[in-house]
């Protein structure tokens, strides 16, 4: 019965969701596409985000230092004359890369350290964003980066540009679901799970700690290197750790470890906030309220909205192991 | 050197501040597992309390006095029984979120329903200047940094000396043991809560003055405190004071020396190296991992 009522759910938010993101942007309006446009990057970076501290758990607070080294990459790129479509790889190649010596650090701390020590990467980062100026433009930033061309068919519109980054979202949770079910996901787990008994199994503790930090970074890399097209004009404040910690909490509070759990928590991140701010009354008081909504959230659900089903599920189960033992009580007592 | 010496003095007076907020933020960890990540707004609310309590007329005196009451009220038992107590066995995760989710409400609730602009606030001491050894100094300065070396050092001395102190440390240590030796386990943890709540008010009251109440106050007090105690060693109190000083003085220094740009990577730059060579921090003690 339970695998019945899951399966109808999840049936019934796939047809809701692909409604959404294929339908809608149709009846929107170039803002509510923006909008979207919007919460697809934020999945792909908290895709990645996910895989380091919901999969693998590691403690990252400094995702943001990686988006922003994808957007910076390809708008440099862009303005030398490079194409986009190798600005992107670029920036995924650059971001593994600078992934892999991040995990270093988590080779040697953990917990609160690691924390620290990722959001200390950040504060380094964006102060070379800010200060750099030969290089990032500094406060200034950098403005007009284009959107790119495929095929010969411009994606300058918001409409075209928002399907693509549908079909790279789609793409790249693709290869995270293939991921996680071969025996590297399960490796990852294994880490998040028990460090020591993995290393016990023969799972390389050290290649898989460093890889859950460069993958993750990929798709923060990719995600960045979308957003500087969407928005043409990048400086460093939504790279600073602030951002970090945003991502951080959109995935907790989606759900750190359930494969859908970016989805739900970046719409809370960006799309919460800014409803928030349409609705009447609220305007000045929409960030405080998103705060309250957050504490409130995770004294609710402490791991996330996504597992409410599971918490359903467990209910249930509670319920009838209950009635099972009273039906046996009773046919005992009915015995004697 | 008299150079040396202005950046020294001036430096030891952030750091004493970056301890006053570290030492709340240890103790929080050592008593209940709790990483607040709101400790720098902890610091900005009772900055604006005072001043509230002023502006209806209270004397700076009473406004400290009340202010204090408040802040045990609402930023340690609300905050503990409100946030901390259901999160509690969840595990890190939660808890950090929560309380970003607390910085969060905190910091743009004063901007909305108070003000955006930066207010100033009055000073402890009179606008005065000294000559120590051919090296200017306010007696701001001076004031803030003995007197925020002795709450932190009066501090100590309360968890060493006595009973209730004595207690509270080994609810930090063994929660279950002390238990079994009748401590009242929740009534210590509160108490941690409320020294807390204390020690921001006291690093409002002597932070505002220079760098004036303003509703984002509190966020690089908080990460400077943050790092600061993992530099001292997270499980040591004194460990807050050592990471302190330590980070403000540096910082000072490099600021002149190096880069005023990249003055606020300073303190990341000696949290680095020390948890490279030392990741269990200055003063820290390691830490047995489970398995």
């Amino acid at each position: 019965m339970n695998a019945i009522f899951n399966n109808k759910f999840a049936t019934l938010f796939t047809v809701l969701g692909a409604l959404l993101v294929l339908v809608a942007p149709q009846y929107l309006k170039n803002y509510g596409i923006y909008l979207l446009t919007y919460w697809l990057i934020f999945i792909i970076a908290t895709m990645g985000l996910n895989l380091t501290i919901g999969y693998a758990g590691q403690k990252s607070l400094g995702h943001a230092a990686f988006f922003g080294i994808g957007a910076y990459t390809v708008a440099i790129m862009m303005k030398a004359g490079i194409s986009f479509w190798l600005g992107l790889p670029a920036a995924a190649l650059l971001c593994f890369a600078i992934g892999l010596i991040l995990g270093f650090p988590a080779l040697r701390v953990q917990t609160i350290y690691l924390a620290f020590a990722t959001l200390g990467f950040n504060t380094a980062v964006w102060l070379v964003m800010r200060n750099e100026e030969w290089l990032t433009g500094g406060t200034f930033g950098i403005n007009n980066i284009a959107r790119p061309v495929i095929f010969g068919y411009s994606l300058e519109a918001n409409r075209p540009y928002y399907y693509f980054v549908l079909a790279v979202t789609l793409v790249l949770a693709g290869l995270l679901w293939g991921l996680l079910r071969s025996p590297w996901g399960k490796a990852f787990k294994a880490l998040r799970d028990n460090p020591i008994r993995a290393e016990s199994l023969g799972v390389d503790i050290r290649n898989y700690t460093l890889l859950s930090f460069a993958i993750g970074a990929v798709y923060a890399g990719v995600a960045g290197a979308l957003f500087a097209s969407l928005v043409q004009f990048i400086e460093p404040a939504p790279f600073a750790v602030g951002a970090s910690i945003m991502m951080y909490l959109m995935v907790v509070v989606g759900g750190a470890g359930y494969f859908l759990g970016p989805v739900i928590g970046a719409a809370v991140g960006v799309v919460l906030p800014e409803w928030l701010r349409d609705v009447p009354g609220v305007a000045n008081w929409y960030l405080p309220l998103f705060g309250a909504a957050v504490v409130l959230l995770m004294i609710w659900l402490p791991d996330g909205l996504l597992s409410i089903p599971d918490r359903i599920k467990a209910k249930r189960a509670a319920r009838a192991a209950s009635a099972a033992r009273t039906a046996a009580a009773s046919r005992i007592g009915a015995s004697s | 050197m008299t150079d040396f010496l202005q950046l020294l003095f001036s430096g030891l007076a952030t750091g004493a501040i970056y301890a006053l907020a570290a030492l709340g933020f240890t103790l929080l960890w050592q008593a209940s597992g709790t990483i607040n990540f709101a400790q720098g707004e902890f610091v900005m609310l009772p900055a604006f309390m005072m001043l509230g309590f002023m502006s209806l007329g209270a004397p700076m005196l009473v406004s400290f006095v009340l202010t204090v009451l408040l802040a045990i009220l609402v930023l340690g038992w609300v905050f503990k029984r409100g946030v901390v107590d259901p999160l509690f066995k969840y595990g890190m995760m939660p808890i950090v979120v929560a309380t970003i989710g607390l910085s969060i409400f905190m910091r743009n609730g004063v901007r909305a329903g108070y003000s955006a602009e930066a207010h100033p606030f009055p000073s402890l001491f009179a606008d005065k200047l000294f000559n120590i050894a051919g090296v200017t100094v306010t007696l701001q300065d001076i004031g803030t940094f003995v007197l925020a070396m002795a709450i932190v050092m009066g501090t100590q001395a309360f968890l060493a000396k006595t009973v209730t102190g004595r207690a509270m440390q080994a609810v930090a240590q063994n929660t279950e043991s002390a238990s079994v030796l009748g401590i009242n386990v929740p009534r210590m943890i509160f108490y941690t809560f409320a020294i807390n709540a204390v020690l921001a008010v006291a690093a409002a009251l002597l932070v505002t003055p220079t760098y004036l109440a303003k509703f984002d106050m509190g966020e690089g007090l908080g990460n400077k405190a943050f790092f600061a105690a993992i530099i001292g060693g997270f499980n040591n109190s004194r460990g807050a004071l050592v990471g302190g000083l330590l980070v403000g003085v540096c910082e000072n220094l490099a600021a002149a020396y190096i880069s005023p740009a990249y003055k606020d990577a300073v303190a990341l730059v000696i949290f680095m190296v020390v948890i490279l060579f030392k990741p269990q921090g200055l003063l820290g003690k390691k830490e047995e991992r489970k398995v």
